[in-house]
Formats: C-alpha cells, structure tokens, sequence
C-alpha cells in the first residue's frame, strides 16, 4: 500500500460523511426499484401474451440453446459472488484485491456478452427475429414472432445494462487504483455492487422464463 | 462550488456569468432554470391551444387544414403535457422550496438535480424537434395502432418524453432522499408542511410510475423501429396492451400533476386565513391515500375499449373512491379558513381560483367514473371540459398561487396586487368562459379531436374560443407585470405574508446555502394563534 489515498470530503449539505453514505444508499435502492418497474412493463407483457399463446411459446422456446443459457447464468452468478468479494475487500481497504475482484466480475460479464453474441448471430441466421422481419420456416405457429419480439427486448434490454455495468465496473476499477477509496469512503463500489446485483436478479428471472418454458 | 456567501450576497448576485447559472449546482438557481424553461413551453402551447380554438371559431371557415389542425392539437397537448404540467410545480417550485422548508442547504444530489434539469431540456428539443419534420398527429396519448402507421415523425416525440421521464424520475429520487435525510434539527415528520408531504407523495408516483411510461414509450419506438409486433394487431399483438401499460402511468401522473398543486393551496390557506391548518393529518394521509389509489383506476380510460365487464365495473367503484381523499382536502381547506382573518391578496385569490374550478373538475370525473354515464360522454368534449378544469384548474391554479406566493422569496421583489388582481380575474373569467360550455357542447355530443363540428354547436365554440383570448390576455398581464416586478418592483421584507414556515426565516433572496444561521425547528409549522387571545 504505497500508493498515495485520495481523501474524500463530505458534501456541505451533509451533516457527517455516515449521512452521505446513507443518503447515496437509500437514492441507489429507490433506483433500483424504477428498474424493477421498468423490466416489470415487459414482464407484464410476457405473462399476458404467454396466457393467450401458450402452446406457440413451448414450441419457440425449443429454437432457444439451454447450454449457452446455462453458461451465462453461471457466469452472472459467479460474477455476483466476485462482486461481493471487490465490496468487502474495498471495505477492509484491501486495494489490490479490490482491483482483481472487480477485474474478475469484468470479464465475466465480458464472457456473458460474448455468447450472447454468438446466440443472437445464430438467431439472426435462423430469421429468429422480432416479428416484422420474421423469416424462419421450421416454427409453423403463426404468432411465434412474437416470442422473439420478447426475446430480443427483454434480453437486450437486459444486455445494455450489463454493458452499463461494465463501464460503471471499469471505472471504480481505475479509481480504485488511484486510490479514492478507503475503509471509511467506498460508496461508490458499494453501488454499482448494488447495481451489478440487481443486473445478475434480472437474469434469474429471464433465463427460466425464456429457455425452460415447460 | 465550494462558494461561501458573502454578507449581504444571496444567490442571485452569488457566483456571476452564464457559466456559474449553466453548470450551477445550487438548487435554487436549477428551480429558476426550470421554472423559465417550463414557461417558455407554456408559451408555446398556449399559442397552439389558442390557434386550436380560432379554427374552431366556425365550423366551416378554416385556416389550417385538417392534417394541420391534428398536429396542432398534438402539440398542445404533448408540450402542456409532459414539458409543462408534469415539471411545473415539482421541478421548478419544488426545486427552489422543498430544501428551504426542510431547513437544508441543498438537495441530498445536487448534481444530479443538474443532470435532470440537462435530460430534460434533451428530452424537450427531441420533442419539439418533431414540429421541423414531419410534426406528429396522434394525440398526446400515441394510442396504437395507429401510432404505428402514421407516417408522421412521431419517434421524435416518443423519444422526447422518454427522455423528460428519467428526469421526472430522477427529481422525485432526489426530493424522497432529501426528505428523509436533510430535515432542519427539530423538524419531525409530524411538523412538516404540507407541500413537503404533497411532494414527497407526488415524488413516490413518479418513481414508480414513470418507468413503466418509459418502457412502454420504448416498446412503441421498436414497435416503429424494429416492427416487434407487441402492440400491433397486424403481427399478433395487442393494441389494447398498450393502452393499459399507457393508462397504467399517466393516470397516476395526472395525480403528479394535481398532488403537488394541493399541496400549494395547503400552504396558502392558513397563511392567508391567521389559522392553523384544519385537519392536518388528514390532509398529509389523504396525499397518499390519493397517490395509492392512483394505480389501480387506470381502466377507466378503457371502458369502452372491449375491456371486460366486470374489469369495468371494478374501475368504475375504485375511481369514485378518489373522490373521498379529495373531499377531505377540500373540506380541510375550508374548515381552515372559516371564522380565519382572510387576507385577500393574490395568491389566496388564486386558492379561491383553485377551489372553484378544480371542485367542478373534481365533481365532473364522478360523471364520468359513472359507467353507463361515461359511454355517452367518451371522447366528446364533456371529457376535454373535464381534464381542463382538472388540470388547468389544478395545476396552474396551483402554480400561479404558489408563484405569487414565493415570487417575494425568489426574487426578493414585491409586485403590485392591483394588476395581480386584474390578471387574477382576466384568467379566472377566460378559463371559465373557455371551457364551461364545453360541458354542455361533450353532453350534447360534440367529438373531441374533430376538425370540424355540426352548424349547431357554433354558438357555444364561439363563446369558448372568445375565452380563450381572455384567458390569454390574463396570462401576458400576468407575464408583463411579473417581468415588471422583476426589473423595478420594491424591495420585498424577508416574510411579507407573516409566514411560519422555515424558508421565510431567511432572507429575501435567500444566501447562497439558504439560511445565515442553521435553522432549528421548535413547532408545528402552523401555529397561527391571535397573538392576544
């Protein structure tokens, strides 16, 4: 720990830093819950057209790869639990360690994009596509477009926000390194934790609603 | 940032140059910002209603072809809506007031209170940006599927308020956090005012309603983009869809639109009458009472689009349950002020304002919560009379009061109540004499939205579109002895309405960090007591 620390002042309108940090805490969750109501909308969307076209959505399902669905999930949870780790580590002002486990939870999220990508090319070349550029000819169900309408929204809704998460991860990476956090200020890790998290959550629920559908 | 004040120095004379306003993190000078940006919108729909109301003039004679006048009518309605209405009180009075009543030097996120100010200007150019393309002529309401189809550049309107949302969102995020965690020494939730509580609930709707708007408005822009087919019956989706998730918003945010207007009136009131408020527990409780119920009436904009009946007849009794939180403010207000020592200065003639004309909006939505009531009255102008004794009733009531009220606080000017009284009765004859007849012309069964009308409603169109320029002349009166004041009103004392409240303890215009001495709470907010009893 040679490098030199950043001291971090409280804001003005703050009475003591422990305020500030509590403030920024509560601000993250009630963000956090404008985005469960907006991946709500599309949840809402879903159950409403999976109770009208529930045999078209078994037999889209199937065009879906349980496997790489599989893969991303575990690299979303890992990369939960190596957050976890970056948070504690800033906590205990463990610099270094931070920075591997935050690096960690980058690449992990970097591997999840990277199979979706190679799912979406392989839909993209099956006319898996939102229902207006529809082309595939193995689904007979005339309303399976509609089932990649959802899929695409909804996983690549979720997508940018792992992007989002990644650059908001690189950035307390480098701070880190600078050395702005410490035992008594490290609130910034603790959100995008927050955030990563609540990324990771929205997985949970797409990966079964989408690839197991029974 | 770090700027302390001076003595004698407030904040309009604080930091100087275009620079210190633009990247500004105090949240008076944001207040302002918002407050001129959400005026200069009023300007521009009030001359598109105005423009509507003169093709209206006589069935037969028109100015704009029709494909003209639906734009026209879309723009009205979009910018009052969403760049007006929705940020007018919150944003721009709130901004200024909600940390001064609290006692606090800013905002809990200063810099995000900037951030929001920025997305909602981006959001406001998208949107206006239409009106240099090919416009947009689907309503405010961008009902499917035909807001699929136009061939009109109504992405850019999507877009815009897609963007205003997360400013709307952000606002409320800040104001929930100051609230909790920014109160004056002393200043518990049960001394609060009651436009704190009044906002507080408003913030809570835009929190949780305002997302769904935006996925909603994102579905739409796919829709358009992408053709993913979710709200278009063509491709096996379902228009009525859209109207839910669409209605599941912006019923709740008719109540951001009024909440924060009560919670105005509630501070006027007992100003302006010497008493304490009447009812104050109830009036704070029913805000949420108001706000809960908000979310589970939206269906009864859908009772004649197939929706079943039995989902109909929930809508319609939960709706009139709306009416009961109402009731109990109105009732409070006028409790408060019987047997009071009114002052009848202009923003309590602006209460009075408020009393009249939103009790008649009020009492106008149980008609139309009233099922079998409501299929005759859909979409005539009954509806449009309704919505805008709410909602011009309400809010801008509501605004013009509290702008009259805090004008002297802001500024730290006075203007003068002579003209105040005349601009005063010029907005309050034109509004009344625009819009009454428009109940009777929905009850007869005049269309809204219509270019033209049948030769017999001509009589009372005209009526209404000579209201309209009272109406209007009220608001330059209005702007003109404002903008007067500014430049060469008196000088305002620090508390010229004698008030209780925290942000009159400080001077006029207040310091840089509001108050020369942090303020501590011993109180209710409104001990109005006879100094002799």
């Amino acid at each position: 720990m040679s490098q030199a620390t950043v001291t971090h002042h409280h804001a003005h309108h703050f009475a003591s830093a422990d305020d500030e940090f509590e403030a920024a805490k509560q601000g993250m969750w009630v963000f956090l819950v404008t985005e469960v109501l907006m991946f709500g909308g599309l949840f809402v969307a879903y159950g409403t057209f999976r109770g009208m076209y529930p045999e078209m959505f078994h037999e889209a399902h199937k065009m879906l790869s349980v496997p790489m669905g599989a893969l991303n999930t575990v690299f979303l949870i890992t990369s939960s639990l190596t957050m976890a780790m970056a948070v504690t580590s800033a906590q205990k002002g463990l610099r270094s360690r931070t920075t591997g486990f935050l690096a960690a939870t980058f690449l992990l999220a970097g591997c999840f994009l990277v199979v979706k990508y190679f799912e979406y090319m392989h839909k993209i070349h099956d006319g898996l596509l939102p229902a207006g550029f529809f082309t595939n000819h193995e689904l007979t169900n005339p309303k399976a477009p509609l089932f990649f309408s959802l899929y695409f929204v909804m996983t690549g809704l979720h997508g940018v926000h792992v992007l989002i998460g990644m650059g908001l991860i690189a950035w307390i990476m480098i701070k880190n390194q600078k050395g702005y956090f410490s035992p008594a200020f490290y609130t910034p890790v603790e959100l995008v934790g927050f955030y990563w998290h609540f990324v990771d959550l929205v997985w949970i629920y797409l990966f079964p609603l989408l690839y197991l559908v029974s | 940032m770090s700027h302390t004040s001076a003595p004698g120095e407030n904040y309009l004379t604080g930091p100087k140059g275009l620079k210190s306003w633009l990247l500004t993190v105090d949240h008076k000078r944001i207040g302002l910002m918002y407050l001129y940006t959400v005026l200069s919108f009023f300007l521009i729909g009030g001359i598109f209603a105005l423009l509507i109301r003169w093709s209206l003039f006589s069935p037969d004679h028109k100015f704009i072809d029709a494909n003209t006048y639906n734009k026209f009518f879309t723009y009205h309605g979009a910018i009052m809506v969403f760049l007006v209405i929705i940020p007018a009180i919150p944003a721009a009075l709130g901004n200024f007031i909600l940390p001064m009543m609290l006692g606090a030097k800013d905002v809990a996120f200063p810099k995000l209170n900037l951030a929001s100010y920025y997305i909602f200007c981006i959001g406001a150019a998208f949107a206006v940006s239409a009106l240099f393309f090919r416009g947009a002529d689907t309503g405010w309401t961008f009902y499917t599927p035909y807001s699929i189809r136009t061939n009109t550049t109504v992405i850019l309107v999507l877009c815009g308020a897609f963007i205003a949302g997360f400013s709307s969102i952000l606002t409320g995020l800040n104001f929930i956090i100051t609230t909790h965690k920014l109160r004056a020494k002393g200043l518990t939730w049960g001394r609060l005012p009651l436009f704190v509580w009044a906002l507080y609930a408003t913030s809570i709707i835009q929190v949780l309603a305002t997302p769904v708007l935006a996925i909603t408005l994102l579905l739409l822009i796919f829709e358009r983009v992408f053709q993913i087919g979710i709200f278009d019956p063509k491709l096996g989706g379902d228009p009525v869809l859209f109207q839910h998730f669409f209605w599941f918003y912006s019923h709740p945010a008719v109540y951001i639109m009024i909440l924060p207007a009560m919670g105005v009136i509630s501070e006027v009131i007992p100003v302006f009458s010497r008493k304490p408020i009447f009812g104050y527990r109830a009036i704070a409780y029913s805000s949420f009472g108001i706000a809960l119920i908000a979310f589970v009436v939206w269906g009864h904009h859908l009772f004649v689009s197939g929706q079943s009946e039995f989902a109909n007849f929930l809508f319609s009794l939960i709706t009139m349950f709306v009416a009961v939180p109402t009731g109990v403010k109105v009732f409070s207000w006028i409790a408060t002020m019987y047997k009071g020592t009114i002052r009848f200065n202009a923003p309590m003639l602006y209460a009075f304002g408020f009393l009249e004309i939103f009790t008649i909006g009020g009492l106008t939505g149980v008609f139309l919560a009233t099922l079998a009531v409501d299929v005759h009255l859909t979409d005539t102008y009954f509806v449009v009379a309704h919505f805008h004794y709410v909602m011009v009733g309400g809010t801008l009531m509501g605004l013009l009061a509290g702008m009259h009220m805090w004008f002297p606080k802001m500024f730290g000017k006075m203007y003068s109540e002579g003209a105040a009284l005349v601009g005063f009765i010029l907005v309050v004859l034109g509004f009344n004499i625009t819009f009454f007849p428009q109940f009777i012309l929905g009850a007869q069964g005049m269309p809204r939205r219509y270019w033209s009308y049948l030769p017999e409603f001509t009589f009372l169109n005209q009526v209404s579109t000579v209201g309209s320029w009272f109406l209007g002349a009220g608001f330059l009166w209005t702007a003109i002895y404002m903008g007067r004041a500014l430049f060469s009103g008196a000088k305002a004392p620090d508390n010229p309405w004698d008030s209780k409240s925290l942000e009159w303890q400080s001077p006029s215009p207040p310091p840089v960090e509001n108050f020369l001495h942090e303020p501590v709470v011993t109180e209710w907010t409104y001990e109005y007591r006879p100094s002799k009893a």
